[in-house]
């Protein structure tokens, strides 16, 4: 087990290098850089900037150096200093900028997850035992409509029905007085406050997906012959069902962590944008429009880490569950 | 043995049993011979057998279908929307909905619509709408006319025309579905936009289809270093949170390009990012499928390994293939319409559902003007349609259901 471990951590560098490079010719593609628009926006106001600033920026981030070595500037920075880089929107270090939104996008996509968990076990469970029935029927439909919804539309619809109805304003994540308060109790029940919508939003797609997939799941192992030699030997309904079956279809629930988190991710990344919340979305859709690259930079590679995890932890958690993987058999072909 | 024996006193004594014996002329095929039904089924090709399958499925089959007339709809938006999408009515700034009625005054006089009377309030700076319900103006059908504002549109660019389905009685107007803040007719505007919205997810899912089976075949049938490589690859692309990274791409793209560059650019961006999938798909199929006798036999008489992967393997599982293309489509499409409504996908003078859902990010706008929401739902239409329609299909090409 100990070897799977090591062997799945050593495959995650190079593939964690590949996203860096990729990650870092991303954020170089638009034309010019930070400086240029800096240098541009000083001369809009008339003013010439400083020859010391742009002698500092040169000197630090490599501007005008050749691409790899600014790349290898900001890795060096990274995984010596663990210095994500500057920001030069905000003139603090990246750190200092994403934390809190890192912190509270992190929450957001744990609590989805698990919200995307409990709310598909039992339908899906119910529309697998009770195939075809109308019950089945409907919730199949409710799913279908969840997936087809996207979600930042879903956020929107909710946010006009709200207004509607109470006329409050369920953007954010926190109390208005309580935002740019740092890090407190206070401010942690706030957000749990607040973020029931933004969770059933990012979840439903996610949820409808799971409760399909479950589901189809269930219904073949429903019907494999074990469980009508159960069934023919008076085992009762209700065991029948939980102490083989079920198990078995459960496997997708941690094989899908791998696929869910990319997915919450992504969406989280587009609805907080809409329903403001103070998350990674917004601020990333910000850096790259002011080329903030470093930021940006940031953002993707911290979201692409988490996915990477993600992975590993379904990874590992389903060769401890499943007694059929076996670590180091290797496939025949 | 019969009834009557059994009921005897004496039933134990075995009488012999009734010998039948078959006056029919005997027929040595009987056994294999099939019934007309049967002979069609089982001498159905693979397609038509798919096809009897699918035929079935009617919430599949009915999608199909409204997914065929929404895809024709695009060769000729401009005849059927009742404005050009480009005009706008300066007197109808955020005009709501108009209801269309059959009855006025208790006589049917056909559909019809009441004008509306505009006012300024301003109180509260915005226009004031009320119906005049002593003036009802009849819809007309098929209507050449340029009798009232915003009739002429270019039909794909290349000549004018002002042909229309249906059009509002002169003078008059007709706005189903509302205008936005610059007066222009929101029915029209996502009937034009479906064009761009659609041919998004089709050229995306082909870029991705070509891609997929190119690099998932090639890792599937030589294995090896090849296929290291596109795993590796692989990997790494479903690594990133894919709208993250199309935002990223799409923010990269040069804001001087032209709209259609643009546009291809957006197409290409999702297509580049949505093979994996597909690949991994094919990989695993053609992993197992390389080992079977007809592939080695083709090996063996020479065929080249592009030949034995497109013309021996690749038919095998084809309508698999068709299957999950079909759901990848909605994807495509939601991707496009997600990256317009943030603004960072395709921009005006283009129309796209997405563009027209990013004047409903306004949410001010929306507590005001709740149909700019509408564009919303021909894509969930839309997706709901491709996610049925490719559900009937993996049913159909699943050969063991």
């Amino acid at each position: 087990m100990l070897d799977y471990i090591i062997r799945r951590l050593l495959v995650m560098i190079p593939t964690l290098l590949i996203i860096s490079i990729l990650v870092f010719i991303i954020i170089q593609l638009p034309p010019g850089d930070y400086l240029t628009t800096l240098i541009q926006e000083y001369q809009d106001r008339g003013e010439q900037i400083g020859e010391e600033v742009l002698a500092f920026y040169r000197e630090n981030y490599g501007f005008g150096e050749p691409m790899w070595k600014q790349y290898l500037l900001w890795m060096k920075g990274i995984l010596l200093e663990g210095n994500l880089g500057y920001s030069f929107e905000y003139e603090l270090p990246v750190a200092d900028v994403v934390g809190d939104r890192m912190f509270l996008t992190i929450l957001v996509s744990f609590v989805t997850i698990i919200f995307v968990y409990i709310v598909a076990f039992p339908i899906g469970v119910y529309s697998a035992v009770n195939q075809y029935s109308p019950g089945d029927y409907a919730l199949t439909l409710v799913g279908f409509i969840g997936l087809a919804t996207p979600n930042f539309l879903l956020a929107l619809v909710l946010m006009y029905l709200a207004n509607q109805w109470t006329g409050a304003s369920i953007g954010g994540l926190v109390d208005d007085e309580l935002r740019d308060a740092p890090m407190s109790w206070e401010k942690f029940v706030s957000v749990l406050q607040h973020l029931w919508v933004p969770v059933i939003v990012i979840g439903t797609s996610g949820t409808a997906g799971m409760i399909r997939r479950l589901r189809a799941n269930l219904l073949d192992e429903l019907h494999k012959q074990y469980v009508v030699t159960a069934r023919a030997k008076g085992v009762s309904p209700r065991k029948t069902l939980f102490k083989y079956p079920l198990r078995m279809a459960l496997n997708p629930f941690i094989a899908d962590i791998g696929n869910i988190l990319p997915e919450i991710i992504s969406g989280s990344a587009i609805v907080s944008i809409v329903l403001s919340l103070e998350t990674t979305g917004p601020m990333l859709l910000r850096a790259l429009e002011t080329q903030d690259m470093y930021l940006a930079g940031s953002f993707l590679m911290v979201l692409a880490l988490l996915t990477v995890l993600g992975n590993l932890l379904s990874d590992l958690a389903l060769a401890v569950l499943d007694p059929r993987i076996r670590l180091g058999a290797e496939a025949t072909k | 043995m019969s009834d009557s024996t059994a009921n005897t006193p004496d039933a134990r004594k075995p009488e012999p049993l009734d010998h039948f014996v078959s006056q029919a002329p005997f027929d040595a095929q009987a056994a294999t011979l099939l019934t007309p039904e049967q002979e069609k089924y089982y001498l159905s090709s693979q397609w038509r057998l798919m096809w009897l399958k699918f035929r079935r499925h009617k919430l599949a089959l009915w999608s199909g279908i409204y997914l065929i007339l929404v895809y024709a709809s695009i060769l000729i938006s401009e005849v059927i929307a009742p404005y050009s999408f480009t005009h706008r009515h300066t007197d109808f700034i955020y005009a709501p909905p108009q209801e269309v009625r059959l009855f006025h005054d208790g006589s049917f006089i056909g559909p019809y619509v009441y004008p509306y009377d505009v006012k300024l309030n301003m109180e509260e700076l915005r226009w004031d709408y009320t119906e005049d319900t002593s003036n009802p103006q009849k819809l007309r059908f098929l209507c050449t006319s340029d009798d009232y504002a915003g009739s002429t549109y270019e039909f794909w660019g290349l000549f004018e025309s002002n042909f229309h389905l249906v059009c509002p009685a002169a003078g008059g107007q007709f706005f189903f579905l509302g205008t936005d803040r610059l007066g222009r007719d929101i029915q029209s505007r996502i009937i034009q936009g479906a064009r761009i919205s659609l041919t998004v997810g089709l050229i995306g899912v082909t870029i991705s289809f070509v891609l997929g089976i190119t690099l998932g075949g090639m890792a599937g049938y030589f294995g090896g270093m090849v296929d290291w490589c596109v795993q590796r690859v692989i990997e790494v692309i479903r690594s990133f949170p894919s709208l993250p990274l199309w935002m990223a791409l799409s923010a990269a793209m040069p804001v001087n390009w032209s709209p259609i560059v643009v546009f291809l650019g957006i197409t290409v961006i999702l297509g580049l990012l949505d093979w994996p999938g597909l690949a991994r798909a094919v990989r695993s199929k053609l992993l197992a499928l390389r080992e079977e006798d007809f592939a080695v036999a083709a090996q063996l008489m020479g065929a080249t390994p592009t030949r034995i992967i497109g013309k021996h393997l690749l038919p095998s599982f084809t309508s698999h293939l068709i299957a999950s293309v079909t759901l990848a489509v909605p994807s495509m499409i939601l991707g496009e319409t997600a990256l317009s409504f943030l603004g960072l996908g395709l921009k005006p003078p283009i129309t796209s559902w997405g563009v027209l859902l990013n004047e409903a990010q306004n949410f001010n706008a929306v507590a005001l003007y709740p149909w700019l929401l509408w564009p919303a739902a021909p894509v969930i239409l839309v997706v709901l349609a491709f996610q049925f329609l490719g559900d009937g299909l993996r049913d159909a090409a699943d050969p063991y259901k």
